[in-house]
């Protein structure tokens, strides 16, 4: 896309979410791609860069 | 003699860089920096007789800023509004075409000069643009050609491509001297030939974004979040489109913890938005970034989300888009930002 952070999720239609999850997974799920954006924004890049979620 | 006010930012009047990028319109006799050089093009015949500058953030922030400097350029009376050259600076270039608009509109001559990479090049509202070089180290060339359009325009001529005219113009029908079929087959011919630009039909170019440096400690910082998944206040209050969208919108995050059903939703038209209506979080996840607030991540969560559809959307509006986001957020102290995307 050339953002150049890109977290990639799960779903076109619900990118902050995982509606195949309990509800309680699911925030826990966003929480963690939130947090995986900060530590991002946090990280020199130069080209675009994937930042998976572990 | 003809009457000039020639428009510049807030870096080529001499204010200052990005520190001085929020100034609010202002207004002094006479030309300034690149503007003195350009009186010089352009002779005793005519003489630029005030210049109105403003904050590129301002001027493609706020959006009274162009009315405003609208108002100061008309108080001088000009036989024509000179606006630029703003070369690839996008925020500079929008507020150029919207300052060229806007006094085109108030029935004064404008023109304004910016690279054709420029995202402002499509917001001049029918008001000629001229072609500049990438950079300020091309504002020989640029103050040429610049001054060559000014002076036509005040003849009363029409410019053409041959003045460096670029960016939407005016259609005029006229009889082709060839048919289609011949120069599709012409054309054809010449990309064999190894001529991969040729074209009657210049296509969207995308470009390549320069990635910012990384923030020192999110601690103190503001974080944003934006989306371009649709997801708008029940009711579509602000009419944002569900394809093709032409605007963005903000809305209030002030006081809100959460997004609930029922009150929120996506209008996007490219998917499938049962998901997004039954949690909006999955499109906004605002309860993941109060928590983040709360638990001192972050210094504090920007008080609105700006929101547009993300669906066919055409390459200069989203260029358009960038620029402004990017200019509300420096604007506003957000130092990141969180663009979910769908």
């Amino acid at each position: 896309m050339g953002a150049p952070r890109i977290v990639p999720t799960r779903g076109i239609p619900f990118p902050a979410g995982d509606p195949s999850l309990e509800p309680a997974e699911e925030r826990a799920w966003r929480q963690r791609l939130l947090e995986r954006a900060l530590e991002a924004v946090s990280t020199a890049v130069h080209a675009p860069t994937l930042f998976e979620v572990k | 003699m003809a009457r000039i006010v020639h428009y510049l930012n807030q870096f080529f009047i001499g204010a200052g860089g990005e520190d001085a990028a929020a100034q609010p319109p202002s207004s002094q006799a006479g030309a300034v920096g690149p503007g003195r050089r350009l009186a010089q093009l352009l002779g005793d015949e005519h003489e630029i007789v005030a210049t109105v500058s403003c904050g590129d953030d301002d001027a493609a922030g706020r959006p009274e800023a162009i009315a405003e400097i609208v108002a100061l350029i008309a108080e001088h009376q000009p036989d024509l509004v000179v606006a630029g050259p703003a070369f690839t600076s996008g925020r500079y270039g929008l507020a150029c075409a919207r300052v060229a608009a806007g006094a085109k509109a108030a029935g004064l001559g404008a023109v304004a000069a910016m690279h054709p990479d420029n995202p402002g090049l499509d917001e001049a509202g029918g008001a000629p643009v001229v072609a500049s070089g990438e950079a300020a180290r091309l504002m020989g060339p640029a103050l040429d050609t610049l001054s060559a359009a000014v002076k036509k325009l005040l003849a009363g001529e029409v410019l053409t491509d041959a003045d460096g005219l670029v960016g939407l113009a005016p259609r005029r029908p006229r009889m082709a001297e060839r048919t289609a079929a011949e120069r599709a087959v012409d054309l054809a011919l010449t990309r064999l030939g190894g001529d991969r630009d040729a074209t009657e039909v210049p296509l969207p170019r995308f470009d390549r974004v320069t990635p910012a440096p990384p923030i020192e400690d999110l601690r103190d910082a503001t974080l944003a979040i934006l989306t371009e998944g649709a997801l708008v206040p029940d009711g579509n209050p602000g009419a944002l489109e569900s394809a093709r969208a032409t605007k963005w919108l903000r809305y209030s995050l002030e006081g809100r913890d959460e997004l609930k059903p029922g009150e929120w939703r996506s209008v996007h038209g490219g998917f499938s938005t049962v998901w997004a209506n039954e949690d909006p979080h999955r499109i906004l996840p605002l309860d993941a970034a109060r928590r983040l607030e709360r638990d001192g991540a972050i210094g504090r969560l920007y008080q609105e989300y700006l929101v547009t559809a993300g669906n066919g959307t055409s390459v200069a509006n989203a260029r358009r888009f960038g620029v402004e986001w990017a200019a509300d957020l420096r604007h506003s102290g957000a130092r990141a930002a969180i663009l979910t995307a769908t």
